[in-house]
């Protein structure tokens, strides 16, 4: 219980420190890289808690595809020079109370709810639902592929149709740029390929003109 | 102190929250933070929900965490390719310059 508490608090204090550092980082991809650490402390704490196929998801999802994501547009779009501008600009400087007012207000009312459990202990029955031999993923796949298989494959539609949007809206058509066509190649007549000529004896043809 | 429970965890994802928020509120650089600060608000969820489904015995929390982990990667291609087109059409993406609907 005491490694676990240690552990719960080192993981937690490395995610909360990188999460404000995300967002007041000077420099994007340095905000990028901590929420990487983000995600990994995270995921760390999912896998301790007990929901290890989470955690890996995690790994995989959000450090492997998202933030490699984020990493490729602020190397693409040419963000370095706009370095911090956070407390500098003057017409920054009165969103700043109210922002901070409203995040105080959010995590009391957060920390309320959280306390209210305090009081009403008979809410919280800590059983472990893995006292059988099934493991984590083996228990999710059991009710994902039967109970949500709906929900599920409606997600499956979300990421194709995601898919779908991401290339339409930055699809653009070049001008000037030669590129094969095969509708063009394929549909090609003889007569608009080959032209015969008569050719007059000591004259020639003039091609290409 | 050293009996974790759910109170733990939903403190965390409390505090994580409230960095996601501020960090929306407070940005002046670039919206790819602000994207950032969303992802932040949606793992702070995620926490809620896998604590909540560790603590009480319910799977049902870590498949619906699945759903969200889905939507969550869906928003940030959409909204990354929006703000590359951003980027092409107006060449900024700062916060302060985007007042096209004059909000």
């Amino acid at each position: 219980m005491i490694a676990h508490a240690i552990f719960f608090y080192i993981f937690s204090i490395i995610a909360i420190i990188s999460a404000i550092m995300v967002t007041a980082s000077k420099n994007t991809v340095h905000s990028v890289f901590f929420l990487i650490l983000d995600f990994i402390s995270i995921s760390c704490l999912f896998i301790m808690i007990g929901a290890e196929f989470l955690g890996m998801i995690m790994l995989i999802v959000y450090v492997g595809a998202v933030a490699v994501l984020f990493l490729f547009v602020v190397m693409m779009l040419n963000v370095a020079q706009q370095k911090n501008q956070w407390f500098l600009s003057k017409s920054s400087s009165n969103h700043i109370p109210f922002g901070l007012i409203i995040s105080a207000v959010i995590f009391i009312e957060l920390i309320i709810v959280v306390g209210g459990w305090k009081y009403k202990p008979e809410l919280l029955t800590t059983v472990n639902p893995y006292i059988d031999e099934i493991s984590n993923t083996h228990s999710l796949g059991q009710i994902l592929y039967t109970d949500y298989i709906h929900i599920f494959q409606i997600s499956g539609m979300i990421l194709l149709i995601a898919m779908i949007g991401a290339i339409v809206l930055t699809f653009r058509k070049r001008e000037g740029v030669k590129t094969q066509s095969y509708l063009k190649q394929i549909s090609r007549e003889r007569s608009e390929g080959v032209k015969l000529l008569e050719v007059p004896s000591n004259k020639g043809v003039k091609i290409d003109d | 102190m050293t009996e974790v429970g759910l109170g733990h965890y939903l403190t965390l994802g409390a505090v994580i929250f409230s960095i996601g928020v501020i960090g929306i509120f407070l940005n002046r650089k670039n919206i790819i933070v602000i994207l950032m600060s969303i992802e932040l608000i949606l793992l702070s969820v995620n926490i809620n929900l896998v604590s909540f489904s560790i603590y009480l015995g319910d799977l049902s929390g870590q498949v619906f965490t699945l759903f969200i982990l889905t939507v969550a990667a869906a928003e940030a291609a959409i909204g990354l390719a929006i703000i590359v087109v951003y980027y092409r059409n107006s060449g900024t993406i700062r916060v302060e310059e985007i007042d096209k609907l004059k909000g």
